[in-house]
């Protein structure tokens, strides 16, 4: 397998610059002669293909929803980062590239975030000419807040719904190249392999959601957009349909997979209600600028939050962080919950839950100022658990919400594979081992609007010309192998739906791989897993036909995929010997009980090569240097 | 709680459809309506029957997919939601509820409760963006856009596409729809330079699909759980007429 980073060199500020003049350029009248396939319509998809069409390449678009506007990037809440500056509170590119990298506790590429850092500015400039309603002041400006923990403010919003209104203009920019004739849309059709020919990636085979057909599509290159992987935990903020298949895939045609253990846990959604669960709802992070995170000090008090005395509770984020107190960053802020749910003082039903009380912030400031602040989640919160949280105090557990980890990129955003293009949430290049708030949505878009548009022409100059169309036998291959794949599904014909292997899974995974990890429980998982996903395959039970609308289908295909995934998440969380972000290895902490990293034997990535399922990946170590920010402990206390 | 459901099923869009009788048992109130439907579904599969096909994804009320008529409403009972924010606290037991597809011309049905809903879609291809293109903007803050019009331009661009206006309707009409789109374009500075033709084209698209036309009734606004007030439609109204006498 080829590791080729292509990390430009020289002073940061210049890096992106000089390799854009390096880059080649597709002649303008060359570019219709090429087909580009995108998989994804969501911020980093939906961006990237407008693009591409309005450059004039053939652009094929494909997502398995039934609008490209319904991508998940859609349910995004709080903003979207950028070094504007508009506060004039001492902001700058190089600030958002030090916290970015500093926040991702230095297991990101330098020069990649940089790259973002910068792009950061375009980013807002191109939403606001598109139409995108950001909050504004009086005076007609834009407004902006700070947001998880920043200590500037540089997040751009649209109330609550800035995933949505960004996501639309990026659909709707889709939408018009779709008009033009420069995008073919392909709603309701899910890719479910990839096709090498000499060795690079010249299409895929998708089925067809409505009909159940199955077909390849060839192109020049291809373009992955697909997200992240959280819903392998079965239960997170993701969406029902976020899926790891086409990365996967990918994965097994020869995409290294990188860093997969890096999963984000969000420290304040709404905790499980039941057993029937089928998602968790998250509320936005801003709650915790006025409310208060407590537990009872006892374990097992079963007095109702509401009536237990002020000295009978452990402000734990308080007593624990005096100067971040209650904002500290989320991964720190997840396990703290965690320690306190394991020790019996959790709250609620099966005492699963932390109390995020706004009672004192409503003293202070009265509650028509909390209803103006927090009103509409508030109402949310109400809506699902039944109780008011002006009253009683919110119960809030942490859930998976968003994966770090992805396919191994270049800083050309292509894989390991020629002609793959990764983008988004779905490659692994900028956030490290944690995520800052409201940085999703700037990557998704610099990538997809500022990037891959330029890098992709370099790939097309520099790779030969040569015609492939789905009559080539590694096509009519694929499709066969998918076909009898589908149909093993089918013919399994056992007693369990797919959910109830899903449900097991995640269960699993969220105890062993989740927000604290040990080598025994790795192990442990590792051993199990090999085994229910046997059972998976000997007693699964998906109704219907192939060539029917099946949605049980569709999902069945999803959690195969997760079975094999599962394994490889695990397998690095064990070989990574450190704690770092959201990798919290229980072996390695700091007598305070804070994340150890392990700076001389990890500071790398972890990308891990396909040898087959059941066997042993082979690990490549691609170490990452830094030679601009000095490796430090993170502290908030 | 035990709920009674006549679930509209139907194979395909050519296919005869029906009501078919189901009763959901132990349902918790702190269930989601959707989550009542799972329940009801994983029985279903392991009784080797097939399951009620029905559209979700973000299940928070965002994305835009879920939508069902409840009982003749769509979206369900409760004001200002999707169905995927109803829970069953909102219901009582031996309840018995009516479940149906968006009803509609335009949304032609793909499985028992999946509409397709492209034909929204189109409306947008036909106008409903504003022309820039990427890396061509100039910076952020270089239009000051008062703040009253971008709130409203906000209230208008809240819409989540998921057609329970055209649910609710008795034309089928997707008068609402088009008007917060041409609204949240059309207010803003940005959006002037094609305000004229925008608003032709997606008007006449709109009316190339198989939607009614718009006679006030006021029942899109009622059904929809972003709560877009058809104040937009009398907006829309204006600027097709200022439109049509320009242009």
């Amino acid at each position: 397998m080829e590791f080729n980073s292509r990390v430009p060199s020289g002073p940061i500020e210049n890096r992106w610059e000089n390799h854009r003049f390096e880059m080649k350029l597709v002649n303008p009248a060359n570019k219709r002669k090429y087909d580009i396939i995108v998989v994804g319509s969501g911020l980093a998809g939906a961006s990237a293909a407008a693009t591409l069409g309005e450059l004039g390449y053939n652009v094929k678009c494909f997502c398995f929803q039934d609008s490209a506007r319904r991508a998940h990037s859609i349910a995004a809440q709080g903003g979207i980062n950028a070094a504007k500056n508009y506060q004039n509170d001492g902001d700058s590119i190089y600030r958002l590239f030090y916290d970015t990298i500093k926040g991702g506790d230095f297991r990101s590429r330098e020069s990649n975030v940089y790259r973002l850092a910068e792009i950061s500015l375009n980013i807002i400039d191109q939403c606001v000419a598109q139409g995108v309603p950001f909050a504004r002041e009086y005076g007609g400006l834009l407004a902006n807040r700070s947001f998880g923990g920043a200590q500037v403010s540089r997040t751009f919003y649209a109330r609550g719904q800035t995933g949505q209104q960004l996501l639309l203009g990026a659909y709707q920019a889709l939408q018009r190249q779709v008009a033009a004739g420069r995008v073919e849309m392909f709603t309701r059709t899910e890719m479910l392999d990839l096709v090498i020919v000499d060795g690079h990636a010249r299409g895929m085979v998708v089925r067809d959601l409505v009909t159940g057909e199955i077909h390849s599509v060839a192109a020049h290159a291809l373009v992955l957009a697909t997200g992240g992987y959280s819903n392998v935990f079965f239960l997170s903020t993701n969406a029902k349909g976020c899926n790891v298949t086409a990365t996967w895939r990918a994965h097994k045609r020869g995409a290294a997979f990188a860093n997969p253990c890096f999963t984000q846990i969000h420290p304040t959604c709404i905790p499980q209600a039941g057993e029937y669960q089928s998602k968790l709802t998250l509320m936005s992070e801003s709650l915790r600028n006025d409310g208060r995170i407590w537990v009872p000090k006892k374990a097992g008090d079963s007095r109702r939050p509401k009536d237990i005395p002020e000295e009978d509770r452990d402000y734990y984020l308080e007593r624990i962080y005096p100067s971040f107190g209650n904002l500290t960053p989320r991964d720190v802020a997840s396990r703290r919950a965690k320690e306190a749910v394991d020790a019996g003082r959790g709250v609620g039903e099966n005492r699963g839950g932390v109390c995020l009380d706004f009672r004192d912030a409503i003293q202070r400031l009265g509650q028509s100022v909390i209803t103006e602040r927090y009103g509409n989640l508030f109402d949310m919160y109400q809506q699902i658990t039944g109780e008011n949280p002006y009253e009683i105090p919110m119960r809030i557990y942490p859930a998976p919400h968003y994966t770090m980890g992805g396919l191994w990129v270049d800083y050309n955003l292509m894989s390991t594979i020629p002609g793959l293009h990764v983008i988004g949430e779905a490659n692994f290049s900028d956030h490290g081992a944690n995520r800052l708030g409201a940085s999703a949505l700037m990557q998704g878009l610099a990538d997809g609007y500022f990037i891959l548009p330029y890098t992709i022409a370099d790939y097309l100059a520099r790779t030969e010309e040569t015609a492939v169309d789905t009559d080539h036998p590694a096509f009519k291959r694929t499709e066969q192998e998918v076909r009898e794949r589908v149909q093993r599904l089918l013919n399994v014909n056992g007693t369990r739906s797919v959910d109830s292997f899903h449900r097991k899974l995640g269960e699993l995974l969220w105890n062993q791989c989740g927000m604290a990890r040990d080598a025994s429980g790795l192990q442990d998982a590792l051993a199990k897993i090999p085994e229910m996903r046997e059972e998976f395959w000997n007693d699964l039970l998906v109704s219907g036909a192939g060539k029917e609308f099946n949605q049980e289908l569709e999902k069945a295909g999803r959690v195969a995929d997760f079975f094999e995934f599962a394994e490889l998440m695990c397998r690095d969380a064990l070989d990574r010997e450190e704690s770092c972000g959201g990798h919290f290895r229980v072996e390695h902490q700091t007598e305070e009980g804070e994340a150890k990293r392990d700076d001389e034997n990890f500071a790398h990535v972890s990308a891990w090569e396909f040898t087959g399922v059941g066997h042993e990946p082979v690990l490549h170590k691609k170490p990452l240097e830094f030679e601009y920010v000095n490796l430090t402990q993170r502290s908030y206390k | 709680m035990q709920i009674t459901l006549n679930v509209w099923r139907q194979a395909g869009p050519r296919a005869l459809g029906r009501f078919e009788r189901y009763t959901a048992k132990d349902v918790s109130p702190h269930m989601s309506f959707l989550e009542m439907l799972d329940v009801v579904n994983e029985e279903l599969i392991e009784a080797g029957k097939d399951p009620i096909a029905f559209e979700h994804d973000c299940r928070e009320g965002i994305c835009g997919s879920c939508g069902m008529v409840i009982n003749g409403v769509p979206h369900g009972p409760k004001p200002a939601i999707t169905v995927c924010q109803l829970h069953m606290r909102s219901f009582n037991d031996g309840d018995e509820v009516w479940i149906e597809p968006w009803r509609a011309k335009a949304f032609p049905v793909i499985r028992d409760l999946v509409i397709d809903r492209s034909a929204l879609d189109r409306i947008i291809e036909a106008g409903g963006y504003i022309s820039v293109r990427s890396g061509s903007a100039p910076d952020a803050n270089a239009i000051a856009v008062p703040k009253s019009i971008a709130d409203t331009s906000m209230d208008a661009a809240a819409c989540i596409g998921c057609g329970a206006c055209v649910a609710a309707c008795p034309n089928a009409s997707a008068m609402l729809f088009t008007a917060a789109k041409v609204a949240h374009l059309s207010k803003l500075p940005q959006g002037q330079p094609e305000r004229q033709q925008r608003v032709l084209n997606m008007v006449e698209q709109m009316e190339s699909e198989s939607f009614g036309y718009c006679t006030n009734h006021g029942a899109c606004q009622t059904a929809c759980p972003k709560e877009i007030s058809i104040d937009f439609i009398a907006y829309l109204n204006r600027e097709l007429l200022t439109a049509t006498l320009l242009g």
